[in-house]
């Protein structure tokens, strides 16, 4: 199998670097679309869960390792579609664990090591507050899983994204101490922010289908939240600069690699066992 | 009323089968056993999310880390509810938190063992809850009403955590030979530390007696111990393992296995601080809670200002 799963990843690469020559089929661009919704839930839960047992007081650490449960449990259903639209044979997990650092989708945001609370919760309240107004459009997509997994992730993301803002509130509005850390993370953090809402071929031929979603709309209404809460957590929202940029090619941060020689390092040391 | 009349009420509920609630006298050796006991549990609780998180970014399927994930935010929930149980007792959290923190208080000395391959999970929610429940279920009905309520729900969870870990072994014990030999090194490194959880033999535990006549205990350390290897034995052979004991035995009079003994003088000294992962366990808790120092602030410095802008309005 993994002889079989190698070849495939090989393919895959050299299928990425042909493909600015052949026009992608609805199938092709569906399944990239759908691992970009896996990846980025399933590199997010990876770094959120590293706080599991070392949270800043037990509630927190209660509340942090649910939402990293939460979307896990979405990064698997996306990436369970995924599997069913290639069509391959490979599973939700072959998708998971067998995939190199050049064959995820994940925004670049979401690999970013956790830093400190603040650090996490700005980063958290940020994709949250993506993740609500991008659930609540692809909750009416005409691709009928995508808008289920959307319609289930919207009550969950409601409550990670009151949770986060509060935090952040609690953070800008705290102490000195609490504020400092808070608009570093901010500031830091703002360049990577861009990425969320670019758009490729993929986007151009799923749109045109109404399956996906056009992220412009999600933008603006992204801008205002952030603005609002931003305003009244007392922290200044950067400018719009420079805007780091990768993920939708499939190119990352160094960050990436370590993630998954962690997480990828079992089943690949024992690629024939089931688990 | 007088002190013995207060005496008299105590002891009537207890031979009544009935409730001890926070706001009844009781007296005060009886609220530093279970001051000591339920913040043992919950520390025990807190502690035991360390070897079970290392493993949570390296589960090795996207189901084993939901599970895991969910496993690990239980035991966080079951440390809550301890905790609060404590405080109905008249004592703080950042009190109970501090005992904990100065490793003046203890926790289940099991979580100073290491979790080396993914066959510990398995190991540890299959023989350490197991163990768990065993010692836990009778606490249902113990005498404190606080301790008993959180218990009712503690034991519903703990039981689906075994029946996790039992999967997890099942697969590695029907899965590649590989995967068969890490299940028997996990049973090995496991059995005899899962063993000591129940405590010292009857002869040397010291607060046997009392626990017992306050029906905060029911059963014994070794009759606890017994029935475990009664329920565990034939589980280790559905999974076609080997118990590291040569002396295993049915024994047909006693209706039980004979056993060796777990090493005491291990025990003791774990206990006392020289285990493979004390030093560590201490250090990330406190690593977290003085790192979560500021976090704590801000949030009271936020509420202190909210409440000024509404007094003021």
């Amino acid at each position: 199998m993994l002889k079989q799963v190698q070849h495939d990843n090989i393919k895959s690469v050299k299928s990425a670097i042909s493909a600015g020559h052949k026009k992608m089929t609805i199938q092709e661009a569906l399944f990239q679309y759908t691992l970009r919704l896996g990846d980025t839930n399933l590199i997010l839960s990876q770094r959120i869960s590293e706080w599991t047992g070392h949270g800043p007081f037990l509630e927190e650490d209660l509340a942090l390792t649910n939402i990293a449960l939460d979307i896990t449990g979405a990064a698997k259903s996306f990436l369970e579609y995924a599997a069913g639209i290639e069509n391959k044979g490979r599973s939700a997990d072959d998708l998971a664990y067998f995939r190199n650092d050049r064959q995820f989708y994940n925004a670049q945001i979401t690999e970013l090591p956790n830093g400190d609370y603040a650090r996490t919760i700005v980063r958290q309240a940020m994709i949250d507050c993506f993740d609500f107004y991008f659930y609540t459009e692809l909750a009416k997509s005409k691709d009928e899983t995508l808008a289920g997994i959307a319609q289930k992730s919207i009550k969950e993301v409601t409550y990670h994204l009151r949770h986060t803002s509060s935090w952040v509130e609690r953070f800008g509005d705290g102490t000195e101490e609490s504020h400092n850390k808070a608009q570093t993370a901010v500031n830091e953090l703002w360049q990577y922010t861009g990425e969320l809402f670019e758009m490729n071929e993929v986007d151009e031929i799923l749109i045109k289908e109404g399956i996906a979603i056009d992220l412009n709309g999600v933008k603006t209404k992204w801008g205002n939240h952030m603005a609002g809460l931003l305003e009244k957590s007392t922290l200044i929202k950067p400018e719009n600069g420079y805007m780091q940029t990768g993920s939708r090619k499939a190119i990352h941060t160094e960050h990436l690699a370590f993630i998954l020689a962690e997480m990828q390092a079992l089943p690949r040391m024992y690629p024939d066992a089931k688990w | 009323m007088e002190l013995t009349q207060f005496e008299d009420v105590f002891e009537g509920k207890l031979a009544k089968n009935e409730m001890v609630e926070p706001k009844d006298w009781m007296p005060d050796n009886y609220r530093k056993h279970l001051i000591r006991q339920i913040s043992q549990h919950a520390h025990s609780e807190i502690v035991g999310m360390l070897p079970e998180g290392n493993w949570i970014t390296r589960a090795p399927s996207l189901r084993a880390k939901v599970v895991l994930l969910a496993k690990v935010q239980d035991e966080g929930g079951h440390g809550l509810y301890l905790y609060t149980a404590a405080e109905t007792l008249g004592i703080s959290r950042d009190e109970l938190l501090n005992n904990l923190h100065t490793g003046k208080a203890k926790y289940s000395s099991i979580f100073n063992y290491p979790t080396l391959t993914w066959a510990d999970i398995g190991a540890v929610g299959w023989l350490v809850d197991g163990a768990a429940i065993m010692n836990q279920v009778m606490l249902q009905r113990t005498s404190y009403g606080p301790y008993a309520r959180a218990m009712v729900r503690i034991c519903k969870e703990e039981s689906f955590h075994q029946r996790q870990g039992f999967e997890i072994m099942t697969h590695l014990s029907f899965g590649t030979a590989d995967q068969k030999a890490m299940a028997q090194d996990a049973l090995n490194r496991w059995w005899y530390p899962t063993m000591m959880m129940f405590g010292p033999p009857d002869s040397e535990s010291p607060n046997s007696e009392n626990a017992i006549k306050w029906r905060i205990k029911r059963e014994t350390n070794d009759q606890l111990r017994q029935k475990f290897v009664n329920q565990t034995v034939p589980q280790v052979e559905y999974l076609g393992l080997t118990v590291p004991d040569a002396n295993l035995k049915w024994n047909e009079d006693k209706k039980g296995y004979d056993y060796s003994e777990p090493n005491w003088v291990e025990f003791k000294s774990v206990i006392s601080g020289n285990g493979p992962c004390n030093k560590q366990r201490l250090l990330a808790r406190n690593k977290a809670h003085d790192e979560g120092a500021w976090v704590r602030e801000a949030a009271q410095a936020f509420a202190k200002k909210r409440k000024e802008i509404y007094e003021a309005a």
